[in-house]
Order: structure tokens, then sequence, then C-alpha cells
């Protein structure tokens, strides 16, 4: 008897608790937005949105709807989050790996650069780029080529458009690569546990993924043309680039700074897995007669990879809810056409920003749920 | 066989190639500086793109023929072991060395030799180089915000009262120990809120009022992150020990409210604190935007704390539990005599990282209109007399909080080292 009062009163205390702030916290929103004649409702998402997005992935314009203008928000922000990740992938590898060399100056330029660029906030970063070093590039008119077609101006950087005929061929193309590629991978692990036979699965792969594309365009009728910006004249001193893509500066400042501050991140975590092997596996492989080659991908990166992976993709998904800070700059992703503009023309702020916050809520989520679901398979099984 | 031996030394001529590769080197590194410092070109006289190629063939040319094993020159083994142990990574040192080197004078002179310091306005400043007079004439209001001059005493004093009353738990006496975290926990926020609300805040012992919005500045950033600290840790312990529990309810509470979050990023946490709030707050209630705003970093970060604090008691055996059961001790008892003293003494370097991360997410407040040294920056930016020296105010910032974080994280690698020896 004694236990069971003791297990029931703090759990009906906790949700009595939860319960008494969340009324109260309705009751206080319910009575604010009557004064203030305004009414609770997600209506307002199929109105006219009436307002215009600077740079946006898909079709918008004002008399689109605000559902829409949620939309071109959020694939701004995975097209930041996506280009970033990439990069800041690539650099912290390189970083991660330097800190561990054996030469003095690289082991330590590295480990300088992780201490720089950790050690700044990320929003002072972000507005060093846009404000500062952005501002320093040449207008239009001035800009040099870069690799002959590409021009990186304070308006932003303009390069080639691809104009692609027969596109749908191509894709068809490259799944079947990445098909192939799946079952040729399948069929290797078999072979190597059955028979021990080694396939060199690598090698193959890249072949296919060249030569399957490849075929599209000498048989399938796909072809490739480039559209070059060209330099074109507006009033007497105002110039502008025509054609092609333009990315504009908002994105590169954002792409810079958040790339660059969660190498640093990504850095450490190389690191700490690839220290976390231990000697002996190396040199217990290296015995048993394993190609040098062998023992990095047979035993060294499987383990060091399970160390890696997880605070990795902690690390980007943390780049993805840190890209939100574009709403500093004004680079139109989520934060700051729905959060900002919608907001502002709408008045709902309750819809809007619980609108928000449950987007941001859903990536995390689902991210963490692959992960653990990803931890769990690579777990070590003990026997 | 003697022609393949040309670039590979041996014991014989050990002498002869260390000293032409280290003369090669230095010609290498000659040319470079000379370039870069006294942009003299000493190799016009090659072809094109070969001049400026031509130190990194040379440099490399000179680590090559001064690579020698067991030379028995303890100097040059030493040079080997570290930089030259390879072709590829001495490519990789001379291309550091001459980045260096070419980058080096003009970030000097930009920011030294050809910057300005003297002088109170824009007019002062005509070179080439950063104009520092900008952060000088604009120097208190980085610090202070846009806080009555005359009164920057009071958060002088504020700070440097709040920091020793920090360090009374230092000098206690061995039987008020056990005092300790009652003071540190609940105590001490206490009083660090009534000194600042009375000395920065003023509006009573004939101190003038001074409202929140002109507070600013780095001033502020210590503040919030000061107020966010000392409220979010206890409120992390509490989620922390909940999400442990044994009775369901209160462990999908802390779960739910851990994993929210930590799900959502600060800037929607304070957009909600600055436009949603109002709205859940009784009618005639008014609440100040940067209490607000703290309270929101506060319950932000406490999702944080608990997750660390976790981890931390998670990495205690079973057995500390277990012998505190069999003494008799209750759930409360156990934790508070046992567990957690051991538990917090694990987590201290994941707290420290987590307040590194609270101090480099401050300047966030800009986004809601608090000016703290982010946002002091873009106010004087704006500023139709001192347009043009955002750079030299970004660079002034991120020194300033770089130092911050900086120090911070040696800090917690320290103590990371001191409570690792102990286990």
């Amino acid at each position: 008897m004694n236990n069971i009062i003791k297990k029931f009163i703090p759990q009906i205390l906790a949700i009595l608790f939860v319960v008494l702030i969340f009324g109260f916290l309705t009751l206080n929103a319910q009575t604010n937005m009557d004064n203030r004649g305004i009414d609770f409702g997600f209506d307002f998402l199929s109105q006219e949105s009436s307002f215009d997005v600077q740079f946006s992935l898909i079709e918008y314009s004002g008399s689109d709807s605000y559902a829409r203008a949620f939309l071109v928000g959020l694939l701004n922000t995975l097209l930041v989050s996506f280009i970033s990740i990439i990069i800041c992938t690539i650099l912290g590898v390189i970083i991660g790996v330097a800190r561990l060399s054996s030469n003095y100056l690289i082991k330590n330029s590295a480990a300088w650069y992780v201490e720089f660029f950790r050690n700044i906030p990320l929003l002072l970063q972000i507005f060093f780029w846009y404000y500062a070093a952005l501002r320093a590039l040449p207008m239009p008119e001035k800009a040099n080529a870069w690799f002959g077609v590409t021009y990186m101006t304070v308006k932003g950087y303009y390069i080639p458009a691809m104009v692609w005929q027969n596109l749908s061929v191509f894709l068809y193309c490259g799944l079947a690569a990445i098909i192939s590629i799946i079952v040729l991978r399948n069929y290797a692990n078999k072979l190597r546990d059955t028979q021990g036979k080694q396939i060199p699965v690598f090698l193959y792969s890249v072949a296919l993924l060249i030569v399957l594309p490849l075929l599209s365009f000498l048989f399938g009728g796909v072809s490739l043309g480039f559209e070059i910006p060209e330099l074109k004249k507006l009033s007497k001193i105002s110039y502008i680039y025509e054609g092609g893509i333009s990315l504009p500066p908002e994105l590169i400042a954002l792409v810079l700074a958040l790339s660059l501050y969660t190498s640093t991140f990504v850095a450490e975590c190389v690191r700490a897995g690839i220290e976390g092997v231990s000697k002996g596996q190396k040199e217990a492989a290296a015995s048993v007669g394993l190609t040098p080659n062998q023992v990095l991908k047979l035993v060294i990166m499987p383990q060091a990879l399970r160390i890696i992976i997880p605070p990795t993709t902690n690390q980007y998904l943390n780049l993805t809810k840190n890209s939100s800070l574009a709403a500093a700059i004004a680079y139109p992703d989520l934060v700051l056409v729905f959060a900002g503009t919608a907001l502002m023309q709408t008045g709902k702020a309750i819809e809007i920003v619980s609108i928000t916050m449950l987007t941001y809520l859903t990536i995390s989520l689902t991210i963490a749920a692959i992960m653990n679901w990803y931890n769990k398979k690579i777990e070590i099984k003990e026997k | 066989m003697q022609t393949l031996n040309f670039l590979k030394p041996n014991r014989d001529n050990i002498k002869n190639y260390s000293i032409i590769g280290s003369f090669l080197v230095l010609v290498s590194l000659i040319d470079v500086i000379s370039n870069a410092f006294l942009k003299v070109n000493l190799t016009s006289f090659l072809p094109g793109s070969l001049t400026s190629l031509f130190p990194l063939i040379i440099g490399l040319i000179g680590l090559n023929m001064m690579r020698i094993d067991y030379s028995g020159n303890k100097k040059l083994d030493l040079l080997n072991k570290n930089i030259n142990t390879n072709n590829f990574n001495a490519l990789l040192t001379l291309v550091i060395l001459f980045s260096i080197i070419k980058a080096l004078p003009q970030s000097l002179s930009w920011m030294i030799f050809d910057a300005t310091i003297s002088g109170d306005s824009k007019d002062a400043c005509t070179g080439t180089g950063a104009c520092w007079t900008y952060i000088k004439v604009w120097f208190r209001r980085f610090m202070y915000g846009m806080y009555p001059n005359e009164f920057h005493w009071r958060i002088n004093t504020a700070f440097i009262l709040v920091i020793a009353l920090g360090f009374v738990g230092y000098f206690m006496k061995e039987n008020l120990k056990k005092y300790l975290a009652l003071y540190y926990v609940i105590i001490y926020p206490v009083i660090a809120y009534l000194v600042i609300y009375y000395l920065i805040s003023g509006g009573s012992f004939g101190l003038q009022w001074v409202e929140t919005g002109a507070w600013g500045g780095l001033s502020l950033t210590f503040i919030v992150s000061f107020f966010c600290l000392i409220f979010c840790f206890p409120l992390g312990m509490i989620f922390a020990l909940g999400r442990r529990s044994n009775l369901p309810v209160i462990k999908y509470i802390s779960i739910c409210y851990i994993e929210f979050w930590r799900g959502v990023p600060l800037i929607t946490v304070l957009f909600m604190s600055s436009v949603m709030f109002p709205m859940f707050l009784p009618e005639d209630f008014f609440m100040d935007k940067l209490v607000r705003v703290i309270i929101a970093i506060t319950l932000f970060e406490a999702a944080y704390c608990a997750e660390v604090i976790r981890g931390g008691l998670q990495s205690l055996p079973r057995g500390q539990y277990d012998a505190a059961k069999s003494l008799g001790m209750g759930y409360w008892k156990m934790h508070i005599f046992v567990i957690l003293p051991q538990a917090l003494k694990l987590v201290i370097p994941g707290i420290a990282n987590t307040f590194l991360a609270l101090v480099k997410d401050t300047p966030l407040i800009f986004v809601v209109g608090l000016a703290e040294l982010a946002g002091m920056l873009a106010l004087a930016k704006t500023n139709p007399k001192w347009l043009g020296f955002a750079m030299e105010g970004y660079i002034f910032a991120s020194i300033v909080f770089w130092i911050i974080c900086y120090a911070m994280s040696k800090y917690s690698y320290n103590l990371e080292a001191k409570y690792k020896t102990e286990r």
C-alpha cells in the first residue's frame, strides 16, 4: 500500500502540474486573443501572401498562398544546409586527418584552424563574411572571370546554368548505375562470405557511374549545353549579369560561415574516431596478411566510422538548426520568410511560431530516429 | 649505379648533401621573403608561371636532398622527423610556410603599420590600413551599450561584486563546506540578482533608474550568460533525474521537455519569447523583454544541461546505487549524498562546454532587438558619421569573443585533465 502511494502520488502531482501550467497559458492566450480580436486558426495558410521573396528555388510570387511561402522558406533552409553539410564534411575530414599528421606544421596549423573558427560565435562569422568580406568584392562591370566563365561580384556569384535535353533519360541512367552498384556490392559480399574471393567493387562502381551516364549521351539523345552569364548595362552606372545562375551574397556568406564553423566540430569527430581505433587492430590485421589498403578498408574504417558517424550527424543537425541564423542577414530561409515576414503581415504569432518550431522539431526527430536505428544496427554484437 | 644515386645521399656524402640542400631551401625562402616584404622579384628572368613556382621547386629539391635517415646530426634529424618525412609532407610544409610569409606583410601593414588610432573622428582615418580610431571612439558603446556614460561605474562595481561573491566558496571554513551546494544553487543566484537589479537597474538608494533597453554591449552578453548559466544548471539537474526516473509519467514528461528544446533552433525560441510569450501571460502582467529572453534561453539550455548530467549519471556503476540502497537510503538521500556528488564531478567538462556554447549563442539576442556586442556593431556600422568600418568592428568583436571562448575551452580541458586522474 505504502509503495503504491509512493509511486502514484508524484506522478499524479506531475500530471497536475503540467496540466495546470498548460491550462493557465491557454486561458491567458484565450483572453488575450479575445481582447485583441484575433482568432485562432490555420485558415491563413491558403490566403494570398502578397509579399515577394528575393531568392527561391520554386516558382513563387506575391499572389501565391502563405503555404507556398512556407515551402519556399523550407526549401531555402534545406538548400543552404545541404551545400554547407557537403563542404563542411570535406573540410572536416581533411582537417581532422591533418591534425593527426606527423608533420609539425600541418598538425599545428590544423589545430589553430580548429581553435580559431570554433571559438568565434557563428553570428559574428556570418556578419563578418556578409558585411565585411563580401562587400569588398568588385562591382559587376569590374569583376574578373574565375575559371573563365564565373563571376564573383558584390551582387553575388554568377555561374553558368546547365541546359539539358532529355534530362530524364540521363537521370534514369544514373538510377540504373546506382541500382547495379548495389546489386554488385551484395554479390561481392556474398562471394566474400562464401568463397573468400575479393572483387574490386569500388573500381567497378566508379566505372559504372561514369560509363552508364556517358552511354546516355552517346545513344540516349541527351545533350548538355551551358548558358554563360553575360554583362548587361541597365543604366549609365548600373550593370548586371544575365543568364546563368546567380547565387546571392547572403547564400554565399551563410554557406561560408556555416561550413567553416561546423567543419571544426566535424574535424574533432574525425580525429576522435581515428584515434579511437587501437593500434593493436592495425597490427593484428597486418599480421594476418592483409594489404595496407585492405587494413584501411576492412579493419580501420569500419571501426572508426562507428565512432565518427553518430557525433557527426549531430553536428549536421546543429548546422541545420544554425542555418536559421540566416534571418540575421536577410537570406529568405524558413525563419525569415515565415516567422518574420508572414508573421508581421498576419499577426498570427502562436500559429506561425508553432509551425516553424514543429518543422525544425520534425527534421531533428526524424534524423535522430534514423540515427538511433543506425546505431542499433552497427552496435558491436557481443556473444 | 652511381648515377641512380644522384639525388640520394649515402654515408659518404651526407655533409655535402645537407649543405647543398639547406642552401637551396634558404634560396627559396629568400626568394619568397623578398617577394613578399620588399616587393622585389629576384627571379624575373624566368619565363611566366615558372617565376612563382621557382621557390617551390628549388625548396622541394633542397628538402629532398636534406632527407637523410640517421644522419647523426641531431638538429637535422629532428627537422626531418617533424616536417620532412616524405615528398608529400615536404610539399605541404613549403606551401604552408610560403603562404604564411606571403600573407604576413599584407595583414601586418593593414592591422598595425598603416593603421590609424589617433584622433576621434572619421577624418583621422585617411591611410590604407585599419581605422582603430573607430573602435577607440565606440569602445564604451561596445562595452556598455547605450547605458549613460556617467553610470558605467555601476556596471563595473556590480560585476566585481558578483565575481567576488562567486569566489566565496573557495574561502569557506571547513565546517561551512557542507552548505556549499546550497550557497551556489540558491543563495548566490538570489544575491547576484539583487546586486545586478539594484546596482545596474537602479531606482532606489539614490541611484537613477536605467531601463533595460539601454543595457547593451559586452556587459549585456555577460549578464545574459551569467543568469542563464546559474538558472539552467539546477533545472537541467531536475530533468536529468526525471529522465532516469522509474516513474513513467515523470520520465516521459522529462523526455518530451528535453527533446523538444533540443530539436528547435535558439532563434525560434527567441522569436517565441518576443512575440508569442506575451500572448500567454495574464492580461495586465508586464514582463521585461530582457527577462523574457533570459527565461527562454534558460529553458533552452537546461535541456542541453540535462543531457550532459544524464551522461554523468549513466556512467556511474550500478554498484553505487545498490550500495546506497542497501544502507537504507531513500531516493533523495541516495541522490544527494552518493550519486550526484560523483556524477557532477564527472560532468564538469561537459557542463563547461555547454556554458561555452551558451556564451557563443548570446549574440543571437540581437535578433529580438537587444543590442549586445553584435547589435552595437550593427548600430555603429549604420551611423552616418562612421560608414565603411564594418571590417574593423567585426574583427574587434571576433578577437574579444575569441579570447573569452578560448580561455573557457582551455579551462575546461584543464578541468577534464584534473578529474580524469582520480578515477
